[in-house]
């Protein structure tokens, strides 16, 4: 029994003595500084137990974190109902008078809802639609992608950790970084119109052009995000077992009804969880997008997001009600998503 | 033995399927997109404000060479120039007058020429710009910028681990009333991203007139409930008799959190502070809400700061974007595996 | 040491009860060994006195103080737990000297008890291993060594040699044995195995169902079981249980053709129906009339004894134990003879039927 669960042990790597020298040096001198903590910490806690009871300090230890959660989740909820629902520009509730639905109602006031232009608050809606296509084009190269990535990484290739690390490392690049890199590649005089007018092209500004700014984001959102879903994916594709592809094998299965029959349906689980995962990042998209393009040309690559930042924080006039309906409005979609993936999750388990 | 070999060796067959040709394909244009754009980033950020303006852009930082010739004050750049006489010659250019340009021999600098300038081809050789990086240091608040992310980094992590393992543990040892509805707010606010609460955050933020404040940065984040999550899914495996154990050994609850549960959890700890390192660091819209001084600046918004402003100095821009890659750098190559093992396990990030 | 009550004693998660009343009274220094089938309530009981486990009603005494609402830690007592639960970040020395520190003890009379304790059990030149690196048996002795530094009052032991491979469990069993001759605390110790049961303990309480079915010496329970499930559960092989039926008083006969059996029927009728407990070393091959005709259907020669199973029309399987190498082999009779002496009878409700009653 004491060789506890080791799901998350880290592996050996080359420079484990080195490592392990320095942690054991810094483990030292973090366990006296720790030793030292607890002493300190370690009577008033009894004291404290003393007072409670036992089973009482349950409370005690999820104290700090629900001060926490409730300061900075549950009451900003709160809060944002209560902006959505007053007018004025304060940013303190009391300040502000209550004007009803009214905020909502000038959100939704459209012409027609299939044309943003004809809506009071176009940006809005505008932010609508393109959050909308740019979710539908990132999913679907999101999930078409990661799944080729993940089957071809889980072939018997040599050097496999390595690829494996190629297309996992931008995972961690923060968006900034991501977008300034792409944003170097894609200026005008940048790497790729470089290669463009070597093979005879034209230069192409591609931040000028609305098409090319959505395909660009959607194309920096995926190189950037595409070796989370992968992982997933390849977690999944490792768990099957691996007699089922020698049984396959035996019965002499051609590969694509491999992959057909056998490989897709015991990965639908992982599958569901990259596209709701996808979906929901995707509506949340705000961070690449807004560095690589700034939300244009125009506002042919505003997000929703980018629209409730700058409503609230970035425009001349701060307008906190109109923001909060349109954040409210956000958050129910993604609750609608997120219930979406809790009951596909259980249904899986 | 010869690759190719190499990489027929792993099969018993011995035979090529094409799906094997397509794979190894796609993997090698997955290196050149996923790894290209970051060295051309490092590649660049070593070039000279005038070799990053030149187009076609060249691939290695090339700068042109420059000599001192007695006589002239100035150092002269460094040609190679073809005379009438169809002789060619390295020649310093003095001065450019229309499409004639005036060029003296550096080994005999008596002797001076008239040269076409459509004769001049540029004598360039590699030279890091090192003082990209250098001069940032000097001249902008960079170090103010590093120092900040470091600084919430590293205290936001802390924090985070604390008060999330006492939550977990909480969570996992203890039964008490009210546990189910904690789990349930924990699960719930899985999926509240920051954005929908951006508003009223910053009203909370300001009461505690925190605002510009990078405590305004690492408090609102720090009770994450995947953390919550994660560490309460790990610390259910911990053998119950060690707890009771330690409780007949009359251990305190809070020993028994310090003493036995958190060492055990080291691995999932680990994990999580993996994770928030990578939030942290990488955090951009909140920071950029709630931080307007640029004293209070983190990196990722000093960079998107300096996007704005230094539109012509992207020597500076792309060195620092370099910087701020360093600590991910070092994080994917020595923990790769383990924040791997983390994403697969627990489907987060 | 001291001696420990137990009042009433009920629980009960949710509606379910696992134990439903329990009174027991337990001396100072005693040997008590809890035993019992898996579910039979042991493991809870011995929580539930080790303060781990509330109780839903009933009280708790040690030393003639009610410490029923006093949490684990308070009470004094050590546990030694069926996985050990060592903590496996620390050295075996930081595993015993843990509990010694949270009690405030000087560093160096603490230091004096983990060393005393850690010669006592041989584990000296462990001290500075951790849990991982120590053997099975090892392992178990640090657990009770954790037990022993703290000289609580009580000791309890849950099933501490289950992870155990057999030989080593004989061996612990004995050297268990000596350690309490040599501290004389008063030891609980929970089983689910008998035979640990006859030879460690002063008294065994055979526990089912959450409920006392029988407190006694080993040989008390051997010689005397109060009820069919005490007999059946104590002894190795099995006591053999034959449906009887009384013919007279003082008389009843095996199935519906056997030989009639002397044997005490108290207030029994005539005509009903009993169970007939008869051990298997407690059975002698007839040399002239038996009382009994079996088949055999399989043999076990263990070289010092020999084991018949044998049946015959009618009846369970019979196991007939044999001291020496007695040569017969499968599908011969086996004409036997009950010991008058070693004779259980048993009523309709399982109760021992014993003489006057």
């Amino acid at each position: 029994m004491t060789d506890l669960p080791t799901g998350i042990e880290p592996q050996a790597a080359p420079t484990a003595s080195l490592l392990a020298r320095l942690r054991r040096a810094g483990g030292t001198a973090f366990g006296a500084v720790l030793g030292a903590l607890l002493r300190l910490v370690d009577r008033p806690m009894r004291l404290l137990q003393q007072l409670v009871g036992e089973r009482r300090m349950a409370y005690v230890f999820l104290l700090p974190n629900l001060v926490f959660f409730s300061l900075f989740v549950f009451v900003p909820l709160a809060i944002d109902l209560v902006f959505s629902f007053t007018g004025g520009e304060s940013l303190f509730p009391s300040q502000r008078p209550y004007v009803g639905t009214d905020q909502y109602a000038y959100l939704f006031d459209c012409g027609s809802f299939f044309d943003p232009a004809s809506c009071r608050v176009d940006h809005f809606w505008r932010g609508v639609a393109n959050t909308l296509r740019f979710t539908i084009f990132q999913l679907v190269s999101m999930v078409t992608f990661s799944l080729v990535t993940a089957l071809v990484l889980n072939m018997p290739i040599r050097g496999r950790g390595f690829f494996r690390a190629v297309y996992f490392f931008p995972v961690l690049l923060s968006p900034v970084v991501v977008a300034l890199v792409w944003k170097w590649i894609l200026q005008r005089d940048g790497l790729l119109n470089a290669g463009l007018t070597m093979i005879g092209g034209q230069k192409i500004l591609f931040f000028v052009d609305p098409g090319w700014a959505m395909f660009w984001s959607v194309f920096v959102s995926v190189w950037a995000h595409m070796g989370f879903y992968t992982l997933i994916l390849l977690a999944g594709l490792q768990a099957i077992p691996a007699d089922l592809y020698e049984a396959a094998q035996m019965d002499a299965t051609p590969r694509w009804r491999v992959l057909w029959r056998i490989t897709l349906p015991l990965l639908w689980p992982n599958l569901i969880v990259v596209i709701v995962l996808a979906l929901i990042r995707g509506v949340q998209t705000f961070d690449e997008v807004f560095v690589l393009t700034g939300g244009g040309p125009g506002t042919a690559t505003l997000m929703i997001v980018q629209y409730i930042y700058e409503t609230a924080f970035a425009s001349q006039v701060q307008n906190f009600g109109l923001a909060a309906a349109a954040s409210i409005v956000l958050g129910v979609v993604l609750f609608l998503l997120t219930l979406a993936q809790l009951s596909r999750t259980r249904s899986a388990s | 033995m010869k690759p190719i070999q190499l990489l027929r060796a792993r099969r018993r067959s011995g035979h090529w399927h094409w799906t094997d040709i397509a794979a190894y394909a796609y993997l090698g244009l997955g290196v050149i997109l996923m790894f290209g754009p970051v060295v051309w980033l490092v590649l660049s950020s070593f070039k000279t404000q005038a070799s990053l303006l030149e187009f076609p852009p060249s691939l290695l930082p090339l700068s042109q060479q420059e000599v001192r010739i007695a006589g002239f004050p100035q150092p002269l750049p460094l040609f190679a120039a073809t005379l009438d006489n169809g002789e060619r010659r390295e020649l310093a250019q003095i001065r450019r007058i229309g499409l004639i340009a005036q060029m003296v021999d550096p080994a005999d600098p008596k002797q001076q020429y008239r040269v076409a300038t459509a004769k001049l081809a540029p004598v360039r050789h590699l030279s890091f710009m090192t003082s990209n990086y250098t001069e940032p240091l000097q001249k902008f608040a960079f170090t103010r910028y590093l120092w900040n992310s470091v600084f919430v980094t590293m205290i936001a992590t802390l924090i985070t681990l604390l008060i999330n393992s006492m939550a977990a543990y909480a969570l996992s040892i203890y039964e008490f009333r009210g546990k189910t509805i904690a789990m349930l707010m924990v699960i719930g606010t899985l999926m509240i991203p920051i954005t929908i609460i951006l508003v009223p955050v910053y009203l909370v933020v300001t009461k505690l007139g925190l605002v510009n404040s990078l405590w305004a940065v690492i408090l609102p984040g720090a009770a994450t409930p995947t953390g919550v999550f994660l560490l309460r899914q790990y610390m259910l495996t911990l053998p119950r008799d060690l707890i009771e154990a330690a409780r007949m050994d009359k251990a305190s609850e809070w020993q028994i959190y310090w003493r036995i549960v958190m060492p055990l959890a080291a691995p999932a700890l680990a994990v999580l502070a993996i994770f928030s390192i990578m939030w942290r660091w990488n955090e951009f819209l909140w920071p950029l809400a709630v931080l307007t001084k640029s004293e209070s600046f983190t990196l990722q918004i000093g960079l998107n700061a300096f996007q704005g402003e230094l539109q012509t100095q992207w020597n500076y821009l792309l060195a620092m974007t370099v910087v701020s890659l360093i600590p991910v750098a070092l994080v994917f190559v020595f923990l790769q595996r383990f924040i791997a093992t983390g994403i697969a396990n627990t489907g987060m990030k | 040491m001291a001696g420990l009550t137990l009042k009433g004693v009920r629980k009960a998660y949710g509606t379910i009860a696992v134990i439903h009343g329990v009174d027991l009274a337990i001396a100072d220094g005693e040997f008590i060994v809890f035993v019992g089938p898996s579910g039979c309530g042991k493991s809870t009981l011995l929580r539930i006195i080790a303060g781990l486990e509330d109780v839903t009603d009933g009280e708790i005494a040690i030393d003639g103080l009610d410490v029923t609402r006093v949490p684990a830690s308070d009470r004094g007592l050590a546990m030694v737990f069926q996985s050990y639960a060592l903590y496996p970040h620390m050295t075996v020395y930081k595993n015993m000297a843990f509990a010694l520190e949270n009690m405030g003890l000087a560093h160096t009379e603490t230091d004096g008890r983990v060393r005393r304790a850690a010669k006592m059990l041989r584990l000296t030149e462990y001290l500075e291993r951790k849990p991982k690196a120590l053997s099975g048996g090892q392992r178990q002795r640090v657990a009770i060594g954790r037990a022993i530094v703290r000289d609580p009052k009580i000791f309890l032991l849950d099933e501490p040699l289950s992870n155990l491979d057999a030989e080593l469990r004989v061996a612990t069993r004995k050297e268990l044995a000596a350690l309490h001759a040599e501290i004389g605390g008063t030891m609980i110790y929970v089983t689910h195995d008998q035979v640990e049961a006859m030879t460690m303990a002063h008294r065994i309480v055979v526990l089912r169902g959450g409920r006392i079915e029988q407190v006694g010496t080993p040989l008390d329970l051997y010689n005397r079981p109060d009820n069919l499930f005490v007999a059946g559960f104590i002894g190795s092989p099995r006591m053999n249980l034959l449906p009887v039926q009384v013919i007279s008083p003082g008389l009843v006969r095996v199935g519906e053709t056997g030989e009639p059996i002397k044997v005490t029927t108290g207030s029994l009728a005539v005509g009903a129906s009993a169970t007939l407990g008869v051990r298997p070393e407690h059975i002698a091959l007839a040399d002239g009339a038996a009382d009994l005709t079996l088949t055999i259907d399989l043999v076990e020669q263990l070289g010092g004894d020999t084991y018949f199973y044998a049946s015959a029309p009618g009846l369970p399987q019979i196991t007939v134990r044999q001291n020496g190498q007695a040569l017969r082999g499968r599908g011969e009779t086996l004409p036997v003879r009950f010991e008058p002496a070693h004779l259980h009878l048993f009523d309709a409700q399982g109760a021992a039927v014993r003489p006057g009653r």
